[in-house]
Formats: C-alpha cells, sequence, structure tokens
C-alpha cells in the first residue's frame, strides 16, 4: 500500500509538469482560433440576393463563354483549353488561375458568389488592393452582362455545379490541386504547381520542367511577396484544426498575410486535410494498428512480470 | 599458468575460461540487495533498458539518416517516417524514449536526494549519476540538432551562444564550437559524430563505474538502515530466507525490477504509439531556416529548469546563475552536513527543503516554457532566486539537524 501512495506522488508531479509544460503553455503560445464550419456567414449581407435565385445552368454556361471567364479560365470538362500555360499565366496574373471544372462542387456558392462579384473581399485580400495602391486583383470583377446581375450569378454557380463532379468522386488529391496547389508545393509527395510532378524519359526533358517551376516561382514571389511554404509537413507541424481554420481565415492567424481565404466547403477542407496527412504522417493507420496490439502485449507481459515476482518473494517475506 | 583439464560439459569448459559461475555470483545470485527498498529502486533498471532502446533504436535510424543541412530534414521526416518500414516506429521509440529517460532520471535523483543516497561512502555513486545526467544531456541536445529543423538551428544558435560567456565576448570560441559563424555544415557534422560515437561511449563507460561505484557502500534502503550484509547473506545462504535483512540481486530483485519495468511498458507503449506529439515539437518539423526566427524559442522539457535560471536575468548574471545551477548539484554531498542518512521525512528542515526544491524545480520548468512576460517572468526570476538561496542555506539549515 505504500508503494502505492509513493507511486500516486510520483505520478501527480509528473502530471502537474506535463500539464504546465505542454496543454497550459502552448495554451499560452498559441492563438486559439474557432472553426466557423466553413459558413462563410460573413458573406450572407453581400450575397442574399444571388441566393435566393433559382439558377439556370444553361443560361450560365453562355455566361461563362460569352462573359469573358474562359479568357483566362479553362474548363477542361467542357473542352475549353486554357488560353496560356501554366507558366505564361502566372507571369501574366501572378498565379495560374483554376480551371474550372469542379469549381462548382469544392468551393462553398456562397463564396463563390462573392468571388464573381468582388473578387477581393471574397478571398480577404482587400488591404493588398487598396485603391491608394494603385493594384487591381487580378480576377476582374463580373460587372453583369445588361440583365439582373444577381440572376445571372446564380445562373453561373448553377453551371458550375452542374459540370462538377459528384462531391462523393472528389478525391483528397483532386480536393487539394484545385484549391492549394497553385501556391504550394509538397515536397513529399511530389506535387509542385501543376500538379503530381511526372516522371520523366530523359535529362534534359526533366531540367526543362525544373526551369519552368523556378520561373513559375518567379511570379508568385513577385505576387505573393515571399515564396509560400511547401506544406510536406504542415499536417504535423501545425493541426489538422489550424490548417482547417487557417483555410477559412489565414487573417485571424496572420493579420495582413496575403493568402487569400480559400472558401472550400466543409468536405473539401476534410479532404484537403486528408493530403496533408497522406504527406506529412503517411503511416498514421499502421502505427494504430499496430500500436493497440502492442499495449495488450504489454499488459501480457505487466501481468506475467507480477505472478513472477510474487512468486519469487512468496519466499522471502 | 592454470591448468586446464578435459571439459565435461560445454558449461564446464566455459567455466575453466572465463569462471562463469564466479561472474554469476558477483553480479546476480550472491550481489546481496537490502529487502527493505520500494518500486523507487527499480528506476536504475528502467533507465538502463531505456538506454538499451535508445541504443537500438539509434542503430536503425542510424542506417537512414544523412548528416547534411540539405538532407538531413527530408531524411528524418520523409525517408525514415514514410519510406524505411518501421522507421517511424524506430523514431518514435527514440524520440520518446529520450524525452521519457530525462523523466525517470529526475525521479532517481529525487529518490537518491530523498532517502540521503549520496552520504556515507555512497557520494561516488551520486557524482558518477551526475556525470551520466550531464553526459545524457549534451547527448540530448546534440540528437536535437540532428533533424535539422527549425527548433535545431535556433537551439543550437542559442545554446553555443553560451559560451562567448557575456561581457568576456568570447566569439572565437564560440565560432570554433560552431565551426562557422552560425550553424552551418560543419555544426551539423560534429554534433552527429558527438551524438552517435562520443558521448554514447562515454555514457557506457560511466554506467560501468556507476554500478561499480554501488559494489562497496551497497544500494542504501528506505530508512537508512545500516546492513551487516556479510551476517545477512550468510542467513539467507543457511536458509533463513525469510528472516535475512538481504536478498539475492538474481532472481529475487530482478523479479521486482521486472514487475516494475512490465507495468512502465505499459505506459511507454502508450506514450509511443498514441501520444508522442510532446517528444516532436511542431516548431522542429519545419526545416532550418536562419532567415526566420520562430516566434518561441524553448528547448525541450528537461532543459527548461536550468534554462529559467539563465533567462531572467541580465546576460551576466544570468550566466553565473546558470553556472551555479550546472555545477550545484554535484556538491550536494558536501552541503548537506547532517549524519543522518534517511528519509527526508524523519530530517526535520531537510524535508521542507526537499519540498520546496520539488516543487521550485517545476515552477521554474513551467516559467521557462511560457513566454517571458509577466507575470510568468516575475515568477521565474523570484523562482530562479529562490532555488539559489535554497542551495545556499542548504548547509545550514542541515548543519543542526539532530540525530533522527
Amino acid at each position: 500500500m505504500k508503494e502505492l501512495k509513493i507511486l500516486a506522488v510520483v505520478v501527480f508531479f509528473a502530471l502537474v509538469t506535463y500539464w504546465l509544460v505542454e496543454p497550459y503553455a502552448h495554451g499560452i503560445m498559441h492563438k486559439k482560433v474557432d472553426t466557423k464550419s466553413f459558413a462563410y456567414s460573413d458573406l450572407d449581407e453581400t450575397t442574399k440576393g444571388v441566393m435566393s435565385k433559382t439558377g439556370d445552368a444553361s443560361r450560365g454556361a453562355d455566361l461563362i463563354v460569352n462573359g469573358g471567364c474562359t479568357g483566362c479560365h479553362s474548363v477542361n470538362v467542357a473542352s475549353i483549353p486554357a488560353a496560356m500555360d501554366a507558366v505564361s499565366a502566372a507571369g501574366a496574373f501572378g498565379v495560374n488561375p483554376p480551371d474550372l471544372s469542379n469549381t462548382g462542387v469544392i468551393y462553398d456558392a456562397k463564396f463563390l458568389a462573392e468571388l464573381i462579384k468582388n473578387p477581393a473581399h471574397a478571398l480577404n485580400v482587400e488591404h493588398k488592393f487598396a485603391p491608394e495602391s494603385g493594384k487591381m486583383h487580378p480576377m476582374v470583377p463580373f460587372y453583369g452582362a445588361g440583365g439582373d446581375i444577381d440572376q445571372e450569378i446564380a445562373d453561373m454557380i448553377a453551371y458550375l455545379k452542374s459540370i462538377s463532379v459528384k462531391v462523393e468522386d472528389v478525391t483528397p488529391a483532386m480536393a487539394y490541386e484545385d484549391a492549394c496547389a497553385r501556391c504550394h508545393t509538397v515536397d513529399f509527395v511530389n506535387y509542385t504547381y501543376t500538379g503530381k510532378i511526372p516522371a520523366f524519359k530523359s535529362k534534359k526533358d526533366e531540367l526543362a520542367f525544373e526551369i519552368n517551376v523556378l520561373e513559375y516561382e518567379d511570379s508568385l514571389k513577385a505576387y505573393m511577396g515571399k515564396l509560400p511554404p511547401d506544406l510536406s509537413m504542415y499536417y504535423l507541424s501545425r493541426s489538422p484544426h489550424y490548417i482547417r481554420t487557417f483555410m477559412e481565415d489565414p487573417q485571424s492567424y496572420l493579420e495582413g498575410t496575403s493568402m487569400p481565404r480559400v472558401g472550400v466547403t466543409a468536405d473539401s477542407a476534410e479532404k484537403i486535410v486528408e493530403f496533408m496527412a497522406d504527406s506529412a504522417d503517411s503511416k498514421r493507420h499502421q502505427r494504430d494498428e499496430i500500436g493497440t496490439y502492442v499495449i495488450y502485449f504489454s499488459i501480457i507481459f505487466a501481468i506475467l512480470a507480477i505472478l513472477w515476482k510474487k512468486e519469487v518473494w512468496r519466499d522471502l517475506k | 599458468m592454470a591448468q586446464f583439464t578435459k571439459a565435461t560439459s560445454v558449461k564446464d569448459w566455459l567455466n575453466q575460461r572465463l569462471a562463469i559461475e564466479k561472474v554469476e555470483k558477483v553480479m546476480g545470485s550472491e550481489y546481496w540487495i537490502p529487502k527493505n527498498i520500494n518500486f523507487l529502486w527499480a528506476m536504475g533498471m528502467i533507465l538502463a533498458f531505456l538506454f538499451l532502446l535508445l541504443t537500438v533504436s539509434g542503430i536503425f535510424l542510424l542506417m537512414y539518416y544523412q548528416p547534411h543541412v540539405d538532407t538531413a530534414f527530408y531524411s528524418v521526416n520523409y525517408t525514415i517516417m514514410s519510406e524505411v518500414d518501421f522507421g517511424w516506429l524506430w523514431r518514435h521509440i527514440h524520440a520518446v524514449a529520450s524525452s521519457v529517460t530525462f523523466l525517470i532520471i529526475y525521479i532517481h535523483m529525487f529518490t537518491a536526494i530523498y532517502y540521503g543516497s549520496y552520504k556515507k561512502g555512497r557520494e561516488m555513486i551520486w557524482i558518477t549519476g551526475m556525470l551520466l545526467f550531464v553526459t545524457f544531456s549534451a547527448g540530448a541536445f546534440s540528437g536535437y540538432m540532428l533533424p535539422w529543423g527549425q527548433m535545431s538551428y535556433w537551439a543550437g544558435m542559442v545554446i553555443t551562444n553560451i559560451f562567448s560567456l557575456g561581457d568576456l565576448q568570447f566569439n572565437g570560441l564560440v565560432e570554433w564550437i560552431r565551426g562557422d559563424y552560425a550553424p552551418g555544415q560543419a555544426f551539423l557534422n560534429r554534433f552527429f559524430m558527438l551524438h552517435v560515437f562520443l558521448l554514447p561511449l562515454a555514457i557506457m563507460g560511466l554506467i560501468g563505474l556507476h554500478f561499480a561505484a554501488l559494489r562497496i557502500p551497497h544500494v542504501n534502503n528506505q530508512d537508512g538502515e545500516e546492513i551487516d550484509f556479510e551476517a545477512e547473506s550468510k542467513k539467507y545462504l543457511a536458509g533463513d530466507k525469510k528472516g535475512s535483512k538481504v536478498m539475492r540481486f538474481a532472481n529475487d530483485f530482478l523479479s521486482k525490477d521486472v514487475m516494475v519495468l512490465g507495468i512502465f511498458l505499459v505506459f511507454f507503449f502508450y506514450l509511443v504509439f498514441f501520444h508522442y506529439t510532446f517528444a516532436l515539437d511542431p516548431v522542429n518539423l519545419d526545416p532550418a531556416d536562419g532567415l526566420v526566427t520562430p516566434k518561441y524559442i524553448y528547448p525541450e522539457w528537461y532543459f527548461l529548469w536550468s534554462y529559467e535560471i539563465l533567462r531572467p536575468f541580465s546576460v551576466n548574471i544570468g550566466l553565473i546563475a546558470f553556472g551555479f545551477s550546472q555545477v550545484i548539484f554535484f556538491l550536494l554531498p558536501w552541503l548537506d552536513r547532517s549524519p543522518n542518512t534517511v528519509a527526508a521525512s524523519r530530517r526535520g528542515l531537510f524535508k521542507y527543503w526537499f519540498w520546496l526544491m520539488l516543487i521550485n524545480m517545476i515552477v521554474l520548468t513551467a516559467m521557462g516554457k511560457l513566454p517571458p512576460k509577466d507575470p510568468f517572468s516575475t515568477i521565474g526570476l523570484i523562482s530562479a532566486v529562490l532555488f539559489i538561496v535554497m542551495w545556499l542555506a542548504l548547509p545550514f539549515i542541515t548543519k543542526n539537524e539532530k540525530k533522527a
């Protein structure tokens, strides 16, 4: 019994130290940001006109093609190619504009409505494009095609939704590629700004590809102010909660950052987190499985050891 | 020359050449341990086992680790964690074992302080133990450099800066230690050498010395009772196992060691598989970048108390206080002037000294991690001063202690 009391004292002091050094200290050091469940409620007011309308996908298709969108964006599923390759597009806009094939399923509708109307506001980067700076967000706002602008935007979103794959068919890599890859690399899984790095037949092809990546990086650096970080380890070096809340609103952690709000749905955010987990912590499922067995083994070993000790000490006490 | 006869068995053959029966007696069956000890006396065995785990896991990690500033981070965080079969397991075991080793070292140390196990011929056990603490600390620090993450780089920068010794401006010494103006390839290579060769070698030698220091004064016991090992062991061998105050190391005490180890391993493997982040600081999962200082720089938890003795003062005073905290534990057998070798609970003022010292070191540990702003920096300053005052007061409060 005395030994159990001693153990209780040891455990008590160890736990107090642990609590102070880990949960308590990290709680003080790191800002706590609660998730807003990807509701984008700050956009309720400005998008209520669009959200109250029922969109017509066929009219939306006309608007997307004739309204100027495809001057910069490709729509691969509709066989509308990009006007420029990724490197030239980054040179022109700072970053390669996304393909619109799966925009409707990966991003939140309310966010898209605001994005079409007022990109800098939807992306939370108005501080970067203040009027006095003379800079304009590279995405031109949609000023309307002559009719009811809210109805037109609703039509465009309806079209984007109609051409997207089903939500259950969006893979973690698709969500990541669409939402993050154009600014961030993930070295550990061979992802660069244009997606997965292909296998090269010759050294020449490989070097040419690498030069393209370097040129793309130059444009990106000039546009963002610094090269956005590689995300290989972010799942572990930050945390899933940090990644989710950071995507929801980068300004909540880094005021004034040039990283835009990502605008994804909650479902896409989970897929992006999973993609990042597969890079940083690829063996997590194996670890959990083996860990359970090892704990069982240790418990059995401990029980046998206790029985052995009792056996040996029977003669001693 | 010894007489060799034709061996009757393999055991006999070995016995003639290696005296294995004698060795077994000296090391195990006739190595006498007092019965009056609790599970805290098994911490040494746990530490030996942890060192074995560190060595084995370290060997596997060494097969894939690349000591180069361009590839070190990648080889640890990608190659070992994702490509190598069970590389993640070895790394988790290595990281968690190093952190838990310090937890057990502190328990082991405070056990020794509580029961006065550094007195009456046991001074060399204490000194070699402290030398092990220092070499383990150096081992932990050098190992922390190897993944070449942000905290490796910046902790390396901060700790090597200590050698400039404040206003003495020994900048040449700092450069000599780093092999460069800032941590770089030369720096990484030398800490790699220290971590995988020189320090493990020193630790192995010191463990041998630590065990050897235990032979003559014998293990202490819960009541500080002076046992006549000669007489008690005769009693045991004569068959009075129950009446004897001593027992064999093997298998008597060994069975208890293994029991404690078994229970400890449940806790240890829980940490390895399900609660390892405390041993893999997230800041160090960003690659080293000499142009970006992390918002908070702090050492691993086991260095925090001494870091907090350095930090709250101005540079020169802080360095003196830090130097004081590093050597003062060595002097404990001489600073404690009481002749009593009993548990602190039976020792007058020392009882309060012990618990206050323990609590104060936990406070220092917590303040060392927290950002240096009020109220934490004030609490840290008070704790650091209290730490020094308590050590200076120790000879006076133990001098007039009554015989327990």
